[in-house]
């Protein structure tokens, strides 16, 4: 069993599903990359997963356990971490508040964690008195991916974590998130740049209308005539 | 407005029958107590209802929150003072060019402000603006004080202000719509278009200053020394002038009334005919504008003002139409009043009384419905009234299984505090349970 | 020595005038700020709060007074001031639970809960005119003075006259350590944080496991304790008078727009703005003048405008700050 196990998913926010059937798995550190054509339910597969809207069929399991009936507040108990899209930081808080409110719902002391996260983003550690509204693009990238490592999740969502970053800054995010999948995290990641991010991927996931369309590891996806063809544009 | 549309029960028989109830009440109130008290509850309940429609056409037609309906009120009440009263002799030409030569200062102030704002750049513009406003206000009190002084002086026991132009008291209304709207218009050019609570804000200010200049500018209108004797419009008779009348004390001995009753009746019919044409004018028009292209357009940018300018409809200009229209329907109100009181008394402005009630009166008739408007003046108008004839006897029972002393004295005494309880809880109430008032909107 | 006098008029007159006045309008509008950044709305019922905080604290210092407890040279008012932030909290929990709860439920649009908050003043206002009726109330029982005019002159040799009020010096310092103690709750403490989290990023501070009704309790709690505060300190300076508290809500919603709604710091700046512009513009400068400028006698008053009319001065501020700058002086949030 996989550590990460949503098989088919069906559901929706209204009455018209747009998740059909989707099968989503992860393993132990593995880094597993949502990719597809717009509007192809990527980013929903990926609230589904963590509990943001509710399936009519299919279930998910992490590490064994069944969440499907847990709210998003409770699958972070349980070691999911999410990373949203857009406003995913706190602006007029300083970075190391927006690190000590990702770690809310901790009781124990997270000084050891908040250390292994500037090791990982050195820049946070310089910035940490400064507002996160007040950073870069990039740098903002990084309080909201530390943010959701406070928890110490063993599982951590990104919802398109490259989206508006110059290219130089995109591959710094890739090597950083390789570096947290190393520390033994898995990663579920939905990327809008589908090439560079099955460079990086154990596994990719092509989705299309909701349901899987390919499924294998990055670089067989990459090396996919057909997928090339259609997804990655030649 | 709400967010919650709850199913509207069989809207066909709702409103007759909520009329029907109100046409009781008034009747039984005319049997119990009177005629020329459930007469008087229906003539102001009637001003209240235009009032109500007036603040239903922004909050219901547009979602707009005019927390200032009093200043609009009291703004068109001013208009029977300045058109129907005699004019003050000489006191045009006492202050008139004085007073004119001010305001004449202080628009091309403003107008010089403005254009240097729009013109200039930098540093300077800041420093130029102030400069401009600073002079001008000075030129202008220069200019304004003197003709004050000289107006007051004239015969302060009665008059010291500067009159009115003797014309008839209909008139007036339209006018104090004008008047109402001028303000409206000023105000929400600046306020719309920003966050939808600082309209409330900002009507909420200019009510508190548009009093404050009523009460405090005698030379307009006595401030607080109050105009009296403002003449009734055409073609409501005076009292005395009835009972002084052989034909008209034969014809009440004739029904077997007493001609000082009748003639109490006789005027507040007079009134009533006068406010029901009014009002059937104003729903008229106001019924035939929510159903036109206009007002489901209006309706349109309310429910969903992101998509509505996405359609390319210029929201804050539509929001500025109805702001105003609403604003002047409140100021006809307000001139209306003033001539059924006869007389101006700025003290008498109370945000509680004249803002958030007619705010009551609006939600409970159900926003957005002219019907409901009307229902909910009238009828809160009775509770209102009927609240503090109430209350005492209320707080009697209630406090009758205390011992005499202090603290049941204090209950009975802060009995007419009562309605204002009654009106919070009314309007919680319907806020909660039932948001689309009495008769919802279709 | 004119030059000096003059200093010495606009002190007495306007500097230690406005401060204290700025300094309760201060308070008033960091809780109508709390209240907007959290919330997200313009709480209309928040100067009759300020009213029914101050009515209770009112009604302990009576008791007191008649158990003959009291502070000495300090009001007695400031010993019952605890407990009436206990009360008006309380209240405040009590309607959130029963009014402002459901609102938030089903998401209501931010100008229907400024339609509620209506309610909720009317029902305040009556409870406030039950406790205590609508007349004027003094209730300052300490010493007047801490300089009074005679000493001043045995101190100085001034002809000028200068007087310090205590409620003055009260009011100063009361809001210097509540304002303190809001900042470090705010800054420094879990719960502060997560306020402001909450208030910077909603979504983001539901998926940090922060929770909201907890907020918004807290947020409740220090509103009231605000509310009362400022309404004990006005009262203790001025007079307690129900109407008067409600008319207070225009300038310290206009502090709290002309700071930058939603920020605290804004909100004590604006309160500042406010008050030195409307004691300015109301102060009949002619003794100043007089002063500084020998050989002439003004005719008038010069007094820019009329007492009555210092409500249009928080109005003229409102609203230029919403035609040239609606953000504020320092950026509040468009919500």
């Amino acid at each position: 069993m996989s550590y990460l196990n949503a098989s088919e998913m069906t559901g929706g926010y209204g009455k018209a599903d747009i998740l059909h059937s989707c099968t989503l798995t992860v393993e132990k550190g593995e880094i597993a990359v949502i990719v597809g054509p717009n509007g192809a339910g990527k980013s929903t597969a990926m609230k589904a997963v963590f509990g943001m809207l509710s399936l009519r069929e299919g279930k998910v399991t992490l590490d064994g356990v069944d969440i499907t009936g847990l709210s998003p507040q409770d699958r972070v108990k349980k070691g999911m971490g999410f990373v949203p899209q857009v406003n995913n930081v706190f602006p007029t808080m300083t970075v190391e508040e927006n690190l000590e409110m990702g770690a809310f719902i901790r009781d124990d002391d997270f000084a050891g964690t908040m250390e292994q996260v500037y090791e990982l983003f050195p820049i946070l550690k310089e910035k940490r008195r400064q507002n996160a509204g007040e950073l870069s693009g990039g740098q903002r990238q990084q309080v909201a991916v530390g943010r959701a490592l406070m928890t110490q999740p063993k599982l951590l969502m990104l919802d398109e974590p490259t989206a508006g970053v110059s290219p130089i800054v995109m591959d710094e995010l890739f090597d950083r998130i390789i570096e947290v999948a190393r520390t033994g995290i898995s990663i579920l990641m939905v990327e809008q740049n589908a090439r560079q991010a099955l460079e990086i991927a154990d596994k990719g996931y092509v989705l299309v209308q909701g349901a899987n369309k390919y499924t294998d590891t990055g670089q067989a996806l990459l090396a996919d005539p057909e997928v090339r063809r259609t997804f990655l544009g030649g | 407005m709400s967010t919650t549309r709850q199913p509207g029960g069989s809207s066909a028989i709702r409103a007759p029958l909520f009329f029907a109830i109100m046409a009781v009440l008034i009747l039984f109130e005319g049997f119990s107590s009177g005629w020329n008290s459930a007469l008087g509850i229906l003539n102001m309940g009637l001003l209240s209802a235009i009032m109500a429609l007036g603040v239903n056409m922004q909050w219901g037609y547009a979602g707009l929150f005019n927390a200032g309906a009093m200043g609009f009120l009291a703004l068109g009440g001013l208009a029977p003072v300045l058109i129907s009263m005699p004019p003050t002799p000489g006191a045009f030409k006492a202050g008139g060019p004085g007073i004119m030569l001010a305001f004449f200062i202080a628009i091309v102030a403003v107008l010089a402000a403005v254009w240097i704002w729009r013109n200039l750049t930098g540093r300077l513009r800041g420093l130029a603006v102030t400069a401009v406003l600073i002079v001008g206000f000075f030129v202008y009190r220069w200019a304004f004080d003197p003709a004050v002084a000289a107006i007051e002086a004239i015969n302060p026991s009665a008059q010291g202000n500067l009159g009115g132009l003797g014309l008839p008291t209909l008139i007036s209304w339209p006018v104090g719509a004008v008047l109402a709207a001028g303000a409206a218009w000023l105000v929400g050019k600046t306020a719309l278009g920003l966050r939808s609570d600082y309209l409330a804000i900002a009507t909420l200010g200019i009510a508190e200053i548009l009093v404050a200049v009523l009460k405090n500018e005698q030379w307009l209108d006595r401030g607080v020394l109050n105009v009296n004797g403002i003449p009734r419009p055409w073609p409501v008779p005076y009292e005395i002038d009835l009972q002084n009348s052989p034909d008209f004390v034969a014809k009440a001995q004739s029904w077997g009334m007493d001609p000082q009753l009748a003639s109490t009746i006789t005027v507040k019919l007079a009134y009533l005919l006068l406010f029901v044409v009014v009002l059937a004018v104003l729903i008229w028009l106001t019924q035939k504008a929510l159903k036109s292209p206009w007002g489901r357009m209006m309706r349109a940018i309310r429910d969903n003002e992101i998509s509505a300018a996405a359609m390319g409809k210029n929201v804050t200009r539509r929001h500025l139409q109805i702001f105003v229209l609403g604003s002047a329907v409140i100021g006809l109100a307000g001139a209306m009043m003033i001539s059924l009181d006869g007389q101006m008394t700025p003290t008498s402005y109370n945000p509680l009384r004249y803002t958030f009630l007619i705010l009551v009166m609006v939600i409970v008739g159900g926003s957005g419905n002219n019907w409901g408007s009307i229902l909910g003046g009238v009828l809160i108008w009775y509770v209102w009234v009927k609240a503090g004839d109430w209350g005492p006897d209320i707080m009697a029972a209630l406090a009758s299984p205390f011992p005499e002393g202090g603290f049941k004295e204090h209950l009975i005494q802060s009995a007419p505090h009562m309605r204002m309880l009654v009106m919070g809880a009314i309007l919680l109430g319907v806020l909660r349970f039932s948001p689309r008032g009495l008769l919802p909107e279709k | 020595m004119d030059l000096i006098n003059a200093l010495v008029a606009i002190t007495n007159y306007v500097i230690i005038p406005a401060t204290a006045y700025g300094a309760q309008l201060a308070l008033g509008a960091l809780g109508v700020t709390l209240i907007y950044s959290i919330l997200r709305f313009s709480n209309f019922a928040h100067g009759d709060t300020m009213a029914f905080g101050t009515g209770i604290v009112i009604l302990i210092t009576w008791g007191f007074q008649a158990m003959g407890i009291s502070l000495g040279p300090l009001p007695t008012a400031l010993l019952a001031l605890p407990f009436g932030i206990i009360v008006t909290a309380a209240l405040m929990l009590g309607t959130d639970k029963v009014v402002y709860q459901y609102y938030r439920k089903v998401r209501a649009a931010p100008v229907v809960m400024v339609m509620v908050s209506v309610g909720v003043m009317f029902v305040m206002n009556a409870l406030t005119r039950f406790l205590i009726g609508v007349d004027q109330i003094n209730f300052d029982d300490g010493a007047r003075f801490v300089i009074n005019a005679r000493q001043w002159r045995e101190m100085t040799g001034l002809s000028e006259p200068l007087t310090l009020r205590s409620t003055q010096v009260i009011t100063v310092v009361t809001a210097i350590i509540t304002v303190a103690a809001l900042f470090w709750f705010l800054g420094k403490t879990r719960t502060g944080k997560s306020m402001r989290a909450y208030s910077d990023n909603e979504d983001l501070a539901l998926l940090s496991g922060i929770d909201p009704n907890r907020v918004v309790a807290v947020t409740w709690i220090i509103t009231g304790a605000l509310a009362t505060i400022a309404g004990t300190l006005y009262g203790l300076d001025k007079s307690f008078k129900a109407f008067t508290y409600f008319q207070l809500l225009l300038p310290i919603f206009a502090s709290a727009i002309v700071g930058g709604i939603g920020n605290p710091v804004g909100a004590i700046a604006g309160g500042f703005v406010i008050s030195f512009s409307e004691v300015g513009l109301t102060y009949a400068w002619k003794k100043v003048v007089t002063y500084l400028i020998p050989n002439w006698q003004p005719d008038g008053l010069v007094q820019l405008l009329s007492t009555d009319y210092k409500y249009a001065v928080s109005f003229t501020i409102l609203i230029l700050v919403l035609i040239f700058k609606p953000t504020g002086l320092f950026k509040g949030k468009i919500v």
